[in-house]
């Protein structure tokens, strides 16, 4: 299929936008200034009206101009207002945005009621109307893009001092304040690209979405702004596409929700950090604390008897724990499975192999009872909590140490034998 | 009534419901939760068009309201997961739903009588043709009946619960601690913006709210320490940017939203400049003011210790002083008798001398009685 020129150059343009969105917004994002580039993007709408009330027309150059000088001067204002005065940022960042959009849109009805001229596109800032881009108009967004490209990676080290650790940036001599106003031109520079894109209100998630996406799948920077580039030329190229296909869909619009999504898909499904593998630690944790709680209870039955041979019905198992019945039988029927429980007599017994692992666990316990009341001098009636959780947790060469430690002990401070000794 | 009135009552009506609850957005460092929420509402309103089938206001409310509290709630989860800042978090909620909100209306435009723009910038100017019919009766402009009923429920919740909401805005421990829920009155707050958002949105437009929330609390803010006044203030105000920004649109000829916003603006960067404890000038006098003080303690001081005449350009040389500078530091001391000027030098007075070892120093910025 033949693409259309139309088609073209919107995804050229989405995909250029997500990718320096993402490269900026990266750095914007971990400065916790998220929000900045909203205030740039509202800001920008008096200097675009102004630019075209003194051409005439809607070139490119004079609207970067425009909204370059707007962005700055809003900027500028927002960080007087903080240090002058006892306004705070966020009210400081609505202030900016909501008055310099509000001068925009005074304009903009200005303009619409002055005869002649072409002025029916200048509206399209607000949502961005991507049907609209010219060849001219993505010849410059090309240019931009590759400036803002070429200024990252020429002061990549000056604007990771700046996110990471400013003050030190400063004791080295570096024109801190400086970087801060080229981060912030950046900044401007992919507003402007972003204008026709997606437009005003919504360009603060093309910088920000791809961003906190990036940020979920890696810890270092580098990493994080090549993925922050990627996810964003690809949510830009797929709502481009998807606003050409669907009828009615526009493309700022799919081309945020998408970015959203792969938000979403990061913070639960990101290596490490995704939330998924968190509950699924947690929950495998659970599991495994229940089934030794089954093991060390029927250690405890056995010890107690003398006798390793006398099943226990399982409600007797789920009755110790207070848990429901369902959850013991789950645990249990796992543990058959394992071979570490036999089944049979009405109940259930420990196999050799469940023997060793509740050896272990009891171990664990006891040599901690041990240790909190030898070492820490707590009360003997005041270890057995503590000891409830440490015993699950304990590696073997941790185990080892506190062996070593308490002169390889025989008995825990209640009398009993501790389990799985050199003896043993 | 004529449409200008109405237009004014209806601006005046969103200004003060807006200034009410914005204080306290202001106070609490939340104040782009009030943006974030004016933008996040339209997919509720958009639902709550396409589900009842007509512009009611009702279900608006309360498809706008939902959304506004789902709003709060994803921030807020998102927070909790550690894994984004709380800034990061507002800016991808609010344009996350915004974006839905405008598919929403641009795949379902023909059946929803809803124009983007409107959404944005709001057309108060057809606010006095906008009239509610019960039961045939013409009732008067709606917008004065929504902006009055959401001006009822926002001065019930700010007068009801002034104590609670002033004790957890400034002090949510305390608060915690005297058994107010903390949690209870941030969600109550954050619904009365809500429903304020909704409320003010289709008359007004989503900027104007923003700029109304923000501007006249922050204004007022710099203007006095007292909560109370804060609030009265910041309604004042807020009426005062719709009263004056409608002057400029009928000048401009342009729209009436952007132009309260830009009033709201103008006023505010007047109290930034001239508030009379806060404003840039007074601190700048006070500064200058203080640097004189401290250069004249320093100078009796200096002359304390040398118990001789000092030539006035030794002085200069000493302290890197322009002549100016030395003239504007020794009238005031000159005047009140501690130093005395004779031969081209100065010296201290007995009063001076007094003045230096009874006040340490310290003293000296308060001119003390002659023995």
């Amino acid at each position: 299929m033949e693409i259309g020129i139309a088609l073209r150059n919107v995804l050229l343009g989405a995909t250029l936008l997500g990718a320096v969105g993402g490269l900026v917004g990266s750095f914007a994002l971990l400065r916790r200034q998220s929000l900045l580039g909203d205030a740039l993007a509202h800001s920008a709408l008096p200097g675009v009206c102004i630019a075209f009330l003194i051409t005439g027309g809607k070139h490119p150059l004079a609207m970067l101009i425009g909204a370059t000088v707007a962005g700055v001067i809003g900027s500028l204002f927002m960080v007087g207002v903080v240090r002058g005065s006892r306004i705070k940022e966020d009210a400081a960042i609505g202030i900016v945005l909501s008055v310099f959009f509000g001068a925009g849109i005074v304009l903009l009805t200005v303009i619409q009621r002055l005869p002649g001229g072409n002025k029916s596109g200048l509206d399209k800032f607000l949502f961005g109307q991507a049907a609209t881009l010219m060849p001219e108009d993505v010849r410059t967004m090309s240019i931009l893009a590759l400036l803002v490209l070429v200024v990252v990676l020429l002061f990549y080290k000056e604007l990771k001092l700046l996110a990471f650790d400013p003050a030190f940036g400063a004791t080295l001599g570096l024109p801190m304040r400086a970087i801060e106003i080229l981060l912030t031109t950046l900044l401007v520079v992919v507003v402007v690209v972003g204008l026709q894109m997606v437009g005003v209100v919504l360009m603060v998630a093309a910088l920000v979405t791809p961003a906190a996406a990036a940020r979920q799948w890696t810890q270092r920077l580098g990493w994080m702004l090549v993925a922050a580039a990627a996810f964003g030329a690809s949510t830009g190229a797929a709502g481009a596409l998807a606003s050409a296909v669907v009828p009615g869909l526009p493309t700022g619009p799919a081309i945020v929700v998408l970015a959203s999504a792969v938000l979403v898909l990061s913070l639960l499904f990101a290596p490490e950090r995704g939330m998924i593998w968190g509950w699924v630690r947690a929950a495998r944790l659970a599991a495994r604390i229940r089934r030794e709680h089954v093991l060390k209870d029927l250690y405890g039955v056995g010890e107690r008897r003398g006798d390793w041979e006398t099943a226990v019905p399982l409600d007797a198992l789920a009755e110790r724990r207070a848990d429901s019945g369902r959850s013991t039988r789950r645990c249990v029927h796992r543990l058959v499975r394992g071979g570490e429980l036999l089944e049979g007599g009405g109940g259930y017994r420990l196999s050799d192999a469940g023997r060793r692992l509740a050896e272990g666990v009891v171990r664990k316990h006891r040599l901690w009872e041990l240790y909190l009341t030898r070492r820490l001098e707590l009360a003997e009636d005041h270890v057995h909590r503590d000891a409830e959780d440490m015993e699950h947790v304990l590696s073997d060469e941790a185990v080892a140490e506190l062996d070593a430690l308490l002169g390889h002990p025989e008995v825990d401070p209640h009398g009993r034998p501790i389990p799985g000794g050199r003896a043993a | 009534m004529s449409p200008t009135v109405s237009i004014l009552l209806v601006a005046s009506l969103v200004a003060a419901s807006c200034a009410l609850v914005g204080t306290f957005l202001v106070l609490r460092r939340m104040a782009l939760l009030g943006d974030a929420i004016s933008h996040s509402v339209l997919p509720g309103i958009v639902l709550a068009f396409l589900i009842s089938g007509e512009r009611s206001t009702p279900a608006m409310m309360v498809g706008a309201g939902v959304l506004g509290v789902i709003t709060v709630l994803l921030v807020e989860t998102l927070n909790r997961t550690r894994r984004m800042a709380s800034d990061a978090s507002m800016g991808v909620v609010f344009p996350a739903l915004f974006a839905i909100g405008v598919i929403l209306v641009t795949r379902f435009a023909s059946s929803v009588d809803l124009d983007l723009d409107c959404v944005l910038y709001g057309e108060i100017a057809y606010a006095p043709w906008d009239v509610l019919i019960l039961g045939g009766r013409d009732l008067g402009p709606r917008g004065l009946w929504v902006g009055g009923v959401v001006l009822a429920i926002d001065l019930a919740l700010v007068v009801g619960l002034f104590k609670e909401l002033k004790l957890s805005t400034f002090d949510p421990g305390l608060a915690a601690t005297l058994g107010f829920s903390p949690v209870l009155l941030h969600y109550l707050l954050m619904s009365a913006v809500s429903v304020t958002v909704v409320g003010s949105f289709e008359q007004v437009g989503a900027i104007l709210v923003v700029a109304m929330l923000i501007v006249p609390p922050a204004t007022a803010y710099l203007l006095t320490d007292r909560l109370g006044w804060m609030m009265g203030l910041s309604v004042v105000l807020g009426i005062a940017s719709a009263v004056g920004g409608y002057g400029l649109a009928r000048w401009w000829d342009s729209s009436i939203a952007g132009a309260i916003a830009v009033a709201a603006g103008g006023l505010f960067v007047l109290a930034l400049l001239f508030s009379p404890r806060h404003g840039v000038v007074a601190r700048q006098v006070h500064r200058s003011r203080l640097g004189l003080k401290l250069a004249g303690q320093l100078l009796m001081m200096h002359l304390d210790h040398q118990r001789a005449v000092e030539a006035r350009g030794d002085l200069r040389r000493r302290f890197g002083w322009s002549e100016r500078r030395l003239q504007r530091v020794t009238s005031r001391l000159l005047r009140v008798g501690w130093v005395r000027e004779d031969r081209g030098g100065l010296s201290l007075t007995d009063a001076g001398r007094v003045a230096v070892q009874r006040a340490g120093g310290a003293e000296l910025a308060h001119p003390v009685p002659e023995v």
